[in-house]
């Protein structure tokens, strides 16, 4: 846990931080430093140089007399002034230094010394500055600062700085080992999450915390992709338990046709008549699988690439064409409605398949004998509407009752109704295929009475079609 | 005909062989891609068909070399794959048709026939002609024993193209390819609709019979039914 913690992009994302803004920190500080001490510096020379020109002035205009009487004066007033007039021999005349430490006497000049202060706790040693000046006769004017607060400020300084750059280091990495918990706990429930969904079929979703941020998004894209997973293998258990179905069926019935007409001795048009059998029973098995196959691969999307620029109206027109002789036969009359070019994008012949199965299974399920009557027939209509087109063929054929309309649509469920009906029975699932490929529904509708199939599609990337009808 | 079978399962190839030789045809068997071309280069075939999937070299890259080399050799394209692209691959590799497995022997046979007849010099005749039945191409006008018969659009399309292989067997799902650009089976029907239709304009008030329904197969325009 510890070393995965430190291995966490958020840790190691705020120890950088912390570095950065700690070296800024540092750097600052050692400029104010050296700025404030450049500062004082000069201030603490200035103050001296002038006491030292004013002091010399008396001196020079009253003498010594004039000069210890000043400093005297001087000495008097508070402050961190230190003035010391001595003799030749270091004894003392004025001032408010006690005494002449040895290093302060044998300078001339700047010097940096301790000196000894009287203060309510007892004497303290403190820090000072001095210019040591020498008089005639062997007399030595000193005057002096104290810089001992000075010293404390930097100090001071110092700790601000060590401290400062202390807490910054403590809360960056502080703040970056929780930052990168946090953040691994959630990743860690993700990644739970999946697991479990993973290894126990695909049915649970990861949690969300609702906060929209971009360690949701990445759950709520997790979850899509299992959705999508989990359609996917929805389907492909279906396929197979249909192939199952399907074809065993007709496979064991062809087997013991077989197996029946060998049993016994018969003459040649029994045999004869045997294997026909077997030819039909073997074409509807190779159309249920074509159907089968066909269905699984428009699932899988395999035809997206082949998409083109087409006219649905001469698709629709031409597939009503082919059937209207059929229709005319099973006494229906086919109604198309005037509609114009309708452009769209997609595999028309997959188009043109979805449209002819529709119209044939109208024509199969509208022909019975309760479609008799003035109304019996196909109405076709196409229209658009906004970014989709339209698409409707209604019968008046004994439609599907409601609460069957929903599952006829879901893929491979039959109606039982509709088993014993010529034909794979997957047409409408082939055309429920054919609309989600290209982004489209199918509906079912009451058309009272009878049934009306809605499939809208959308148009799609249809502008190069101008273009087509501009050079044709 | 002399027609090639280049085809890697033994039991389908001497299948195919065995009911083209009863259809009086001769038949030669290669059984993978290198001996099919090479049986393709070295010999005079009327057609050949070509299985997509074989060893040595794929169905589509042989006909591709053929093509590339100069041979004519109408090709018919067997696949176990159906869907829409796969038959555009077939064609655009330079096949003729496209017949998805399982098929059904009188289809083959059918498709075989027309192509071996698109590649003669009929194709292109301006008049089509079967007993006292004409179809003139280039006004688009239908006659029968000197009496215009008018048809529609697409009935004039299919007996266009069942004049074009009159003699020859041609199946639904080859009217419904070549007159309707339709690729699917539709499962009822219709073809049989609109060839009575069309026989009831063309054959009805004559004596003889040209349009005749060959069973288990498809239809045939001609002198007899076989």
């Amino acid at each position: 846990m510890r070393n995965k913690l430190v291995k966490t992009s958020a840790f190691r994302l705020s120890v950088v931080y912390v570095l950065v803004f700690g070296l800024t920190i540092l750097g600052s500080v050692v400029y104010i430093h050296w700025q404030a001490q450049s500062f004082i510096s000069r201030n603490i020379d200035d103050a001296i140089d002038a006491e030292l020109k004013g002091l010399a002035e008396q001196y020079r205009q009253g003498g010594l007399g004039s000069l210890t009487r000043t400093v005297a004066e001087r000495s008097l007033t508070p402050g961190n002034s230190l003035y010391l007039v001595t003799d030749a021999s270091g004894r003392y005349e004025a001032g408010n230094l006690r005494a002449v430490t040895p290093e302060l006497w044998n300078v001339i000049g700047r010097v940096q010394f301790a000196y000894r202060r009287p203060s309510p706790t007892g004497d303290e040693m403190r820090l000072a500055i001095a210019n040591v000046f020498r008089l005639e006769g062997g007399y030595r004017l000193i005057v002096g600062k104290d810089i001992q607060e000075r010293r404390e400020f930097e100090a001071l300084l110092r700790h601000v700085a060590l401290w400062s750059l202390l807490a910054v280091a403590i809360a960056g990495v502080g703040g970056g080992l929780m930052l990168g918990r946090r953040l691994l706990a959630r990743i860690d429930a993700v990644t739970q999450a999946s697991d479990a969904i993973v290894s126990g079929g695909l049915g649970g979703r990861i949690p969300l915390t609702g906060s929209g941020d971009e360690l949701d998004r990445l759950a709520a894209h997790l979850n899509a992709l299992f959705d999508r997973i989990e359609a996917l293998m929805t389907g492909l258990r279906e396929v197979s338990d249909n192939i199952a179905h399907d074809l065993k069926t007709p496979l064991n019935r062809l087997r013991n046709r077989a197996e029946a007409a060998l049993r016994q001795e018969q003459g040649e048009a029994a045999y004869r008549e045997a294997l026909q059998d077997t030819i039909e029973e073997a074409d509807g098995l190779i159309r249920t699988f074509d159907a089968l196959l066909n269905i699984a691969r428009l699932e899988a999307g395999a035809h997206s690439t082949s998409f083109e620029t087409f006219n649905l109206g001469d698709v629709v027109r031409e597939a009503v064409e082919l059937y209207e002789p059929l229709a005319e036969e099973h006494g229906l009359t086919m109604r198309i409605d005037d509609f114009g070019p309708l452009p769209m994008c997609g595999e028309p012949r997959l188009i043109a398949q979805a449209v002819a199965n529709l119209i044939d299974n109208a024509i199969k399920y509208a022909s019975g004998e309760q479609a008799g009557g003035s109304g019996a027939g196909l109405t076709i209509a196409a229209a658009e509407s906004g970014p989709v087109i339209e698409l409707s063929i209604a019968d008046r054929g004994p439609g599907i009752a409601e609460e069957d309309r929903d599952r006829v649509l879901k893929r491979f469920v039959r109606l039982e109704t509709s088993r014993s009906q010529a034909g794979s029975g997957l047409g409408l699932s082939l055309v429920a295929a054919v609309a989600r490929l290209h982004g489209g529904t199918l509906k079912l509708e009451d058309n009272r009475p009878g049934l009306k199939v809605v499939m809208t599609l959308p148009r799609g990337e249809t502008e190069r079609w101008q273009e087509r009808l501009a050079a044709e | 005909m002399r027609v090639l079978i280049i085809e890697d399962d033994q039991k389908t190839a001497s299948y195919l062989a065995k009911a083209l030789k009863e259809s009086g045809h001769s038949a030669e068997i290669a059984e993978d891609g290198d001996t099919g071309l090479a049986a393709a280069r070295s010999a005079h075939y009327d057609v050949m068909i070509i299985d997509r999937m074989l060893p040595k070299r794929d169905g589509l890259s042989l006909i591709r070399e053929l093509r590339a080399e100069g041979c004519r050799t109408p090709a018919l394209v067997l696949s176990a794959l159906g869907a829409v692209d796969d038959r555009v691959q077939g064609l655009r590799a330079g096949g003729d048709d496209y017949l998805a497995k399982p098929f059904a022997y009188s289809e083959l046979l059918a498709r075989i026939e027309a192509l071996v007849r698109r590649a003669s010099p009929e194709e292109s005749a301006a008049r089509y002609v079967v007993e006292d039945l004409v179809l003139d191409r280039l006004s688009h006008k239908v006659m029968r024993g000197g009496q215009p018969i008018a048809l529609q659009p697409r009935e004039y399309r299919l007996l266009e193209y069942l004049m074009k292989n009159a003699g020859q067997v041609v199946t639904r799902t080859m009217l419904l390819e070549n007159v309707w650009d339709y690729h699917f089976d539709p499962q009822t029907n219709v073809i049989d609709v609109h060839i009575s239709r069309l026989r009831s304009k063309i054959d009805k008030n004559y004596d003889k019979t040209l349009l005749h329904t060959v069973r288990g197969a498809g239809y045939m325009i001609g002198t007899s039914a076989q």
